[in-house]
């Protein structure tokens, strides 16, 4: 309505009414931009509710139980099963392990998450190389995720109603939170990219995809508690380790390698700002 | 004369720029990052190993959380203004059409990409330029009608390529890619980019 009584004052010059109308329009573009990000992300939250309704309708749950079904069926080079593998509560303990993770492993001697102690479990266990899980660990758009993936995706989904309650309270566990706040905030490749630079902040987009801002309890606990996720855009299951290798690739930086120190640390302080947060897996992406 | 932009550019950034995080420090070695990062790109080629360490000024930007104290800011500026290249025949202002297309562009540098093909400047995954594009992002501000309120003028056309060539000159720790310095951009595509945003024919000032 302004507009149009600006446009009908004749006394005033062409140019203020050119760049009042400009400016309006301008706004207009951007509120109706604003409205469409706006509305998109409505209808995915509505999609979201109508999956946790009905957990079965998320073709997510066809990995979990295929994860479920590799976890207990014996396999690898040694023909056993993963059930003698030590989650962090016992060997063969899978309810409510993930909700400790990632944490100190003295067998191994290092901070584990889920992805780096199945690696773990496979290659100790069951007997398989370490380089040939490690190499092209991801499944590329429209294909299946890899059997580490279906298993840590089977593992986290036992831990589902409960919180994010990793202790940090071993000296490693501290030092891998400490190195992970420190890569948030590492610039690096041509582009002086680090997590913070899109993660920072609350409110902000790429395009028109919102982006969360991990140093805040709120925004976090929404969304590390639904990785292992289903990625509707790309039609597969998405492990944590993969969203991180992605987010790197993005960031114009080599190849991350599976259940690395920096990637587990990393992976540490999200769940640190996560922590309390319920976890609900698989989720559901765009 | 120079110093005074430089100044008034800094004030704003370190009351601007990552006050959530304001003077807090990194509390790891920077050496541990390093050798944390060296063994989790173990099978990277040293081409790419060298995209990890980042340069003095992104070390200062990574350990003061982007929020650098006045004097350390001041070192960075001087130390960024001096990588800033010219064209040859002093014309700052490109084709604005191209400059359009680089904006929209996001290929390039990944792992995944191809050497040969164009890098783009990707400004739409951070800016609004244009009102036709309605898929922008909003890390960095709104530049619609940019060289409008700029009234189109010579200074600020300098300025503006000086911003996408290296922000950190006038923005210390600015979260913008240095795109002229990191040599992410030629200086034909950065000044087609000024021609984007400066042209007054360009859909970025157009009503």
């Amino acid at each position: 309505m302004s507009i149009l009584r600006v446009q009908g004052v004749k006394a005033l010059p062409r140019s203020v009414c050119a760049a009042a109308v400009g400016l309006a329009l301008g706004l207009a573009a951007a509120a109706e931009a604003q409205q469409g990000g706006d509305r998109i992300e409505r209808e995915v939250e509505t999609y979201r509710s109508m999956m946790k309704a009905d957990p079965w309708a998320n073709p997510g749950v066809l990995d979990v139980d295929r994860g479920e079904a590799l976890w207990k069926t014996p396999g690898g080079p040694r023909n056993v099963s993963l059930e003698a593998c030590d989650l962090g509560l016992g060997a063969g303990k899978v309810d409510g392990a993930f909700a400790r993770l990632p944490r100190y492993f003295a067998d191994a001697d290092r901070v584990m998450d889920i992805e780096a102690r199945i690696l773990w479990c496979m290659e100790k266990l069951q007997g398989f190389e370490r380089t040939k899980l490690i190499t092209r660990p991801h499944p590329g758009a429209g294909m299946p995720v890899k059997d580490l993936g279906a298993i840590a995706a089977y593992v986290a989904s036992r831990s589902n109603g409960q919180s994010f309650a990793a202790d940090f309270s071993h000296l490693k566990e501290r030092e891998a939170l400490a190195l992970g706040e420190a890569l948030f905030f590492h610039r690096s490749g041509p582009m002086d990219f680090a997590c913070s630079t899109c993660h920072a902040a609350s409110g902000k987009r790429i395009r028109l995809q919102p982006l969360p801002f991990f140093s805040k309890a709120d925004e976090a606990r929404m969304i590390v508690g639904q990785w292992p996720a289903y990625r509707v855009s790309t039609t597969n299951v998405m492990t944590m380790q993969h969203r991180i290798y992605d987010c790197l690739w993005q960031m114009r930086l080599p190849e991350i390698e599976l259940g690395s120190d920096v990637s587990v640390a990393l992976i540490s302080y999200l769940v640190k700002q996560a922590e309390g947060g319920e976890i609900n897996i698989p989720g559901m992406k765009r | 004369m120079k110093q005074q932009p430089i100044g008034v550019a800094l004030s704003v950034c370190i009351a601007g720029a990552g006050m959530a995080f304001a003077q807090q420090r990194a509390t790891v070695d920077e050496a541990k990052v390093d050798t944390a990062l060296g063994a989790a790109f173990a099978n990277a080629s040293p081409e790419w190993m060298s995209r990890l360490k980042g340069d003095q000024t992104m070390r200062t930007c990574s350990d003061y959380k982007n929020s650098p104290s006045a004097e350390l800011a001041r070192t960075i500026a001087a130390r960024e203004t001096a990588t800033i290249q010219y064209p040859d025949d002093g014309n700052l202002m490109g084709d604005w059409k191209k400059g359009e297309q680089l904006a929209q562009s996001g290929y390039g540098l990944r792992f995944t990409d191809s050497p040969t093909r164009e890098t783009g400047g990707n400004c739409y995954a951070c800016h609004q330029l244009t009102r036709q594009e309605v898929s922008y992002g909003t890390i960095g501000p709104s530049l619609l009608e940019y060289g409008k309120v700029r009234r189109f003028s010579a200074a600020e056309t300098k300025a503006t390529y000086e911003k996408i060539y290296n922000s950190q000159a006038s923005a210390p720790c600015s979260l913008m890619p240095r795109f002229g310095t990191n040599r992410v951009l030629t200086i034909e595509h950065i000044k087609d980019l000024v021609a984007l945003l400066m042209s007054p024919e360009s859909p970025v000032n157009r009503p």
